[in-house]
């Protein structure tokens, strides 16, 4: 069998000696791309996994049923309407609000209720097996409470309409949400007309000259300056000069503008550039001119490209952190702004915020909060990738 | 020449220059009214940049510098107070490409006159339409699908339908750059022999590679070469008879 195989290669016209080796640097090449795209997906997969571990147990939070006492008294310090031995398993927050719950129930006052009451975080970690530092008797009345069904656990509604606090358990993403559209509405409104426009002038009206080969150069550069740097020039510009109010969504969304404009005109003159030359002739010829053309042909064909381009650039925009800390933004907001002026912070900066506190409830809303901002970002590319196909002209 | 043959279009020592590089050298021609002149040559002569001087689309490309005087019914379109979006208003253009806006065949057709304000939407407009890609001969073909983009029609369709818009407008010379090299024999045929029934109310001038074309249509031959005018006639004489050597190799095949 072996000496035919040979015979065959004597007589094969199409034999090369070479071959061989080349296939298996070609077979080589392969495994190595291969390598590094199984490397990538392995990072994005443990990734994902992480945070959907750590961050799907904020979803939830432990509710412990107690006797509370409504009574002037208890009505002046909330503490007293537990007793004693259970007022380290309920949140101070929850009592706290008690006068608010009063007022929801009136028929309350005077008597003693057997209700559900938030617990605290430490009570909430020790039921999900998380680190707590509950003292040794605290931890046998929740396993005896926990034994009778008197603790169980709820979905975490207070995560979504609670802005930030310092108590844990009380801590929500609810305000940054907020921050966050307001900012990011500030600047849409300012890049997208402006960078868009600018696009429109380089690529439609000027001439190929040294003046527009030196701005291109430094529209390009302006895209890889690190985003800190539009920070100070936020903090310069806007807050210093300016005098506009600190902290607030206008100069973040200002600031954040600066950064995406560049990413906007890119995307935006590739859009335009791809335009056949022949639409524009076409235009020019039954003699429109630069508006009618610009505006009625060229642009609806750009139009999928350069909300392509922005989505890009509002996406990178969401998630910036470095030039909001320097305008301020990091600030602790735990009410939602009402209005572009009012001191906000984002959700990355909020991110950062929890993830510097020692609390084991905080790691868990960092989680949670990545996965509110990663569930935004692919709605918002959804309805990109939407908008693009029902815009896109056929050609 | 008959004497019922009016000069539409004068020019006179017109001279083109890209830069430095002279691209067309004292063209002098008077292109008649309702008839059909072919420009031919071979690649890179100059006939398509001079058809595109007869509607000013050489603005367009900023290095490109005009001398010299192409008169249109005795006014000079090169004339400081010439507007060259009005020039191209009566100087209508067919590509070699056919190029439909990305619309529907409707508005392909009724987009530029209602831009340049000749009528309203509505009757008028549906009107205008309708005569337009009946001159073009489009008009049974695409009668049930108004509303459908333009791009969706095959290439002999759409060169038609870029025929009927610039018709749209009431031009009264129509220019064409190599409108059939992009299509196939039978599309050509449709568009000579409009070509042919066009002629009776607008001026035609037209760039064609194909020799057997300007002969089938033509009824005048202008022949280019490196920029330079060589030889304009009557389309028989210089098919047959032409006076210069480099006419001759050209048709018959020597050269381009």
């Amino acid at each position: 069998m072996i000496k035919r195989k040979k015979k065959n290669k004597e007589h094969n016209p199409f034999y090369d000696p070479t071959l061989k080796k080349r296939h298996v640097s070609a077979k080589r090449f392969k495994k190595f791309t291969l390598t590094s795209l199984i490397f990538s997906v392995a990072f994005l997969a443990f990734f994902l996994f992480d945070m959907i571990g750590k961050g799907l147990p904020a979803f939830n939070i432990s509710y412990v049923k107690v006797d509370v006492t409504f009574n002037e008294k208890t009505l002046e310090d909330t503490r007293f309407a537990v007793a004693t031995e259970y007022r380290t398993l309920v949140s101070r927050a929850a009592l706290r609000d008690l006068p608010k719950l009063l007022e929801e129930n009136p028929t309350y006052m005077n008597s003693t209720q057997n209700i559900w009451i938030l617990a605290s975080s430490q009570v909430d970690q020790y039921i999900k097996n998380h680190n707590h530092n509950l003292k040794d008797k605290d931890i046998a009345k929740v396993d005896e409470l926990y034994a009778q069904g008197l603790i169980e656990k709820r979905f975490n509604a207070i995560f979504f309409t609670n802005g930030d606090s310092k108590i844990p358990e009380y801590a929500g993403i609810f305000s940054a949400v907020i921050g966050s559209i307001l900012t990011l509405i500030i600047t849409m409104a300012v890049a997208f007309p402006i960078g868009v426009m600018t696009a429109i002038y380089l690529e439609e009206f000027a001439g190929d000259n040294k003046f527009t080969r030196f701005i291109e150069i430094n529209i390009n550069n302006l895209a890889a300056i690190p985003s800190i740097l539009f920070g100070l020039l936020g903090l310069a510009i806007f807050i210093n000069l300016f005098g506009m109010p600190r902290s607030s969504p206008l100069v973040g969304g200002l600031t954040l503008a600066l950064m995406t404009l560049p990413i906007i005109i890119v995307s935006s003159r590739a859009a335009l550039r791809a335009v056949p030359d022949s639409i524009r002739q076409a235009g020019y010829g039954l003699g429109l001119n630069k508006i009618q053309v610009t505006r009625d042909h060229v642009l609806p064909l750009a139009f999928p490209g350069i909300m392509t381009g922005s989505i890009i650039g509002l996406a990178q925009a969401m998630g910036e952190t470095a030039p909001l800390i320097i305008i301020g933004m990091i600030a602790f907001i735990p009410d939602a702004p009402s209005m572009v002026t009012q001191a906000a912070t984002v959700m990355p900066a909020q991110l950062f915020t929890w993830a510097g506190m020692p609390e084991g409830m905080y790691i868990e809303k960092t989680a949670a909060g990545i996965l509110v901002l990663l569930t935004i970002l692919i709605s918002l590319n959804a309805i990109a990738i939407y908008l693009r196909k029902k815009l896109e002209v056929k050609w | 020449m008959n004497k019922d043959i009016k000069t539409k279009i004068d020019v006179k020592n017109l001279n083109l220059f890209y830069g430095s590089n002279q691209a067309l050298f004292d063209i002098d021609v008077n292109l008649y009214q309702n008839k059909i002149t072919a420009l031919i040559g071979p690649s890179g002569c100059g006939k398509s940049t001079f058809l595109r001087c007869i509607n000013r689309m050489n603005d367009l490309i900023p290095i490109v510098k005009i001398d010299g005087k192409i008169i249109i019914d005795k006014k000079n379109i090169y004339d400081k107070d010439v507007d060259e979006v009005s020039v191209r208003k009566r100087v209508g253009m067919v590509f070699q490409q056919p190029n439909p806006f990305p619309k529907s065949i409707y508005d392909n057709v009724a987009y530029a006159p209602l831009k340049h304000g000749m009528l309203k939407k509505g009757k008028d407009c549906d009107e205008l339409v309708e005569t337009s890609l009946i001159k073009a001969g489009l008009w049974n073909e695409v009668k049930d699908k108004l509303t459908t983009p333009g791009t969706s029609l095959s290439g002999g369709q759409q060169q038609r339908l870029c025929i009927a818009r610039t018709i749209a407008i009431k031009p009264e010379v129509i220019l064409m750059d190599e409108p059939t090299s992009a299509l196939d024999p039978i599309s050509t045929e449709k568009i000579e022999a409009l070509m042919l029934e066009l002629k009776q109310d607008y001026t035609i001038i037209t760039v064609t590679h194909n020799m057997q074309q300007a002969a089938r249509v033509a009824d005048y031959t202008a022949f280019f070469h490196l920029g330079k005018l060589i030889e304009y006639d009557v389309t028989e004489t210089i098919f047959v008879n032409p006076t210069n050597k480099k006419t001759e190799d050209y048709i018959t095949g020597r050269f381009g």
